[in-house]
């Protein structure tokens, strides 16, 4: 008896994506095509299903492509990687959604996916025959909801509305009745796509934690989702995806940073130099910025508790020096709040900015930066009156892991945005 | 089989022509009742006269039959009223029809969201017409009352006449759900389609106008065998007519077969073309 909960062996999926409308430029030509209309339109319909080997290549895709991997019991793993990297056709494979075209997998015990929650749901139907629909859909057995209604009902918040029907709801009732059911099946091994944490923010936290505490019971998960952090506090062991294979399968923590030196960092790097949406006198102009670790190299990533060098190039349209610049590099977080500042005018260091050009270094030692992805701002100022320069979103970066604390535990989870050590005292 | 070997579930992909996988079905018996119920419930629901349209569709079809066809062009109706004649058929034929387009439109998009045996949907739409049958079926037997026509005795063979009814359509209702998955042509064929179709049927007619060499090619529609079976038992206009009967058990039994055979190959497909 294998230990493994999911075996997987070369998987592969093609879809056709073909339905290619045609064009015609003539009316006569588009007369013609509209008689020939059903039976090419049969043609085409018919295809949809079937792939002969000497036919069309050019609208075959591969979604996925050799795919193996295992599971065994009690992993939680994550599966990352871009848009349309095969994420959602794994997902739906595993699920059997769909058939793989190729491939044989092996599931050990009962199965479930939430790929998508309030499936089936009626808007005639009321709050409590829809969760009993929507229950059964997903795989539950009546006596099973009949137990476990009350903390459905409770989970989701709608009591007072439970016997209205669902169509007289709000649209947040509506997703937290839907995900209430859903955070209540108890299958051996579950399937969960983050896009399922929806709601307001407070219910978002909710389902949040609702998946970290399924995570941690011990049984098998598979958890895709784009918000890193997430899997790297829930994850041991992380599957990237690109272009329906799999790039890499192993720790969480390397998986990830990968990944962001691959995908998320290049893209960033946005010259600035040619930016227009820019303000300021414009006497001064902001052309680089960039980000050099300890050693004076450029990073692609930030961990929290290391040294950094920010260093700003600018140039000097005004043909003389200038005194009592004030440089600002304001960090913003997802939620476009301002975090940090690092300023020069709060420790009385403003700067002389050369005739030409000339580079400025802020120097961050041991970054209290919490796990995610922050935003930059460059801000120049002379004499506190004249805005010389300023660009929002001038640069942005990721926190990834890092050991603040010096305890050897990475990644602090995303629970907050500023660490600082502190001493506790007990009496 | 060990225990542990039995609760592996292999996903490949399919080939050939399957049957269905009876264990399965049973372990989504709970969701099958509550489709059921989402199904009649929500035809009825917001609606004045509620389960009320039930009576008045083969109501208003028979009073419009009885006039059209029953007096203006007198057609022969085995001796028994007119009106009665055509309520007989028409509860089945109501069904037959609600069922096809129904079921046709079963499938939707809950099939790319999530797994469940497919069969489920345009079976259980199927059944939830039960509930407009059994209404019209009440009706029918009050029209008796006010006809004053006694049943026969082969009444008693009603409940096999509608299990033959059943299978007929479950078995087109296979075939249409998952043709239309791929082809929307079948849901807008089949609103005039199921119209013409009736004329293929006798509805408004007696089976006992059609020529004696063509009776058991018109048996091969397994609605005649019922419609006929219904007024033979009902209302005894003529003797049961076990040839149709016979022929249309058989054919039923052949649609629901190769409905279920060509929906469980078809199914594979059913969330990639949607």
């Amino acid at each position: 008896m294998s230990i493994n909960a999911i075996v997987a062996e070369n998987i592969s999926k093609r879809y056709r994506i073909g339905l290619k409308e045609q064009m015609y430029d003539s009316l006569a030509g588009a007369l013609v095509s509209w008689i020939k209309y059903p039976l090419s339109n049969y043609n085409r319909l018919r295809k949809l299903s079937k792939f002969d080997e000497n036919g069309h290549a050019e609208d075959i895709i591969w979604a996925l492509k050799d795919i193996s991997f295992e599971v065994p019991e009690g992993e939680v793993l994550g599966i990352i990687g871009r848009n349309g990297a095969g994420k959602s056709t794994l997902l739906k494979i595993l699920s059997r959604i769909t058939d793989p075209t190729t491939g044989v997998i092996k599931i050990k015990n009962k199965i479930s996916s939430l790929l998508e929650v309030g499936t089936g749901f009626h808007p005639e139907l009321t709050g409590r025959e829809n969760i009993y629909l929507n229950g059964t859909i997903i795989g539950m057995s009546k006596k099973e909801i009949d137990k476990k209604f009350d903390a459905i009902v409770d989970f989701s918040g709608v009591e007072k509305f439970i016997d209205t029907p669902i169509k007289r709801y709000s649209t947040g009732m509506k997703v937290r009745l839907a995900f209430a059911v859903a955070a209540h099946i108890e299958p051996e091994i579950l399937i969960i796509d983050e896009v399922l944490a929806v709601g307001d923010i407070e219910f978002q936290k909710k389902c949040l934690g609702k998946m970290e505490s399924v995570a941690k019971q011990g049984r098998t998960v598979l958890f895709v989702s784009h918000n890193m952090d997430t899997v790297l506090s829930l994850c041991n062991r992380t599957i990237l995806l690109e272009d329906g294979k799999i790039l890499l399968d192993g720790d969480t923590k390397s998986v990830i940073q990968e990944y962001r030196e691959k995908f998320v960092s290049v893209q960033k790097h946005i010259n600035i130099r040619d930016r227009t949406d820019r303000e300021g006198s414009g006497i001064i102009k902001a052309v680089d910025f960039k980000i050099l670790n300890g050693q004076g190299n450029p990073v692609k990533f930030l961990e929290s508790g290391e040294d950094y060098i920010f260093d700003l190039q600018y140039e000097n349209y005004s043909n003389q020096k200038l005194n009592n610049v004030a440089v600002s590099i304001d960090l913003y977080d997802e939620r476009n709040v301002r975090v940090l500042l690092f300023r020069t005018s709060f420790t009385n260091s403003n700067i002389v900015l050369h005739e030409n050009k000339g580079f400025v270094r802020c120097i961050v030692k041991d970054l209290p930066l919490a796990n995610g992805h922050y935003t930059f701002s460059i801000y120049i100022i002379r004499a506190e009156v004249e805005v010389l320069d300023w660009i929002k979103d001038a640069y942005s970066i990721y926190v990834s892991g890092g050991d603040y604390f010096g305890t050897g535990n990475q990644g602090i989870p995303e629970n907050c945005k500023i660490l600082h050590r502190a001493d506790w005292m007990t009496s | 089989m060990s225990p542990a070997e039995r609760n592996i579930t292999i996903i490949k992909p399919k080939t050939g022509w399957q049957i269905i996988d009876w264990k399965e079905l049973k372990e989504y018996r709970d969701m099958f009742f509550f489709l059921v119920w989402r199904d009649i419930k929500a035809r009825y629901a917001q609606s004045v006269l509620g389960v009320g349209w039930a009576i008045i569709q083969p109501v208003f079809s028979m009073i419009v039959f009885t006039i059209v066809f029953g007096n203006l062009a007198k057609i022969d109706s085995d001796g028994a009223p007119y009106a009665i004649f055509s309520f007989t058929a028409l509860v089945p034929w109501t069904f037959f029809a609600g069922s096809l387009t129904a079921s046709s439109n079963s499938l939707n998009d809950m099939i790319s969201k999530i797994y469940f045996p497919r069969v489920v949907l345009p079976v259980a739409t199927v059944l939830s017409k039960g509930v407009d049958f059994c209404i019209s079926l009440i009706v029918l037997f009050g029209l008796l009352i006010w006809f004053q026509v006694v049943p026969t005795f082969w009444i008693v063979l009603l409940p096999v006449l509608i299990i033959i009814l059943m299978v007929t359509a479950i078995g087109f209702g296979l075939w249409l759900s998952a043709m239309s998955v791929q082809y929307r042509d079948i849901r807008y064929g089949l609103n005039f389609g199921v119209q013409l179709l009736m004329y293929a049927a006798p509805v408004v007619y007696p089976a006992s106008l059609i020529p004696e060499q063509y009776r058991l090619y018109y048996a091969l529609n397994p609605m005649v065998g019922v419609i006929e079976g219904f007024r033979s038992s009902i209302l005894g206009t003529n003797p049961m007519p076990w040839d149709l009967i016979i022929i249309g058990t058989v054919s039923s039994c052949i649609i629901l077969l190769s409905g279920a055979l060509y929906f469980k190959r078809r199914e594979k497909f059913f969330a990639d073309v949607i």
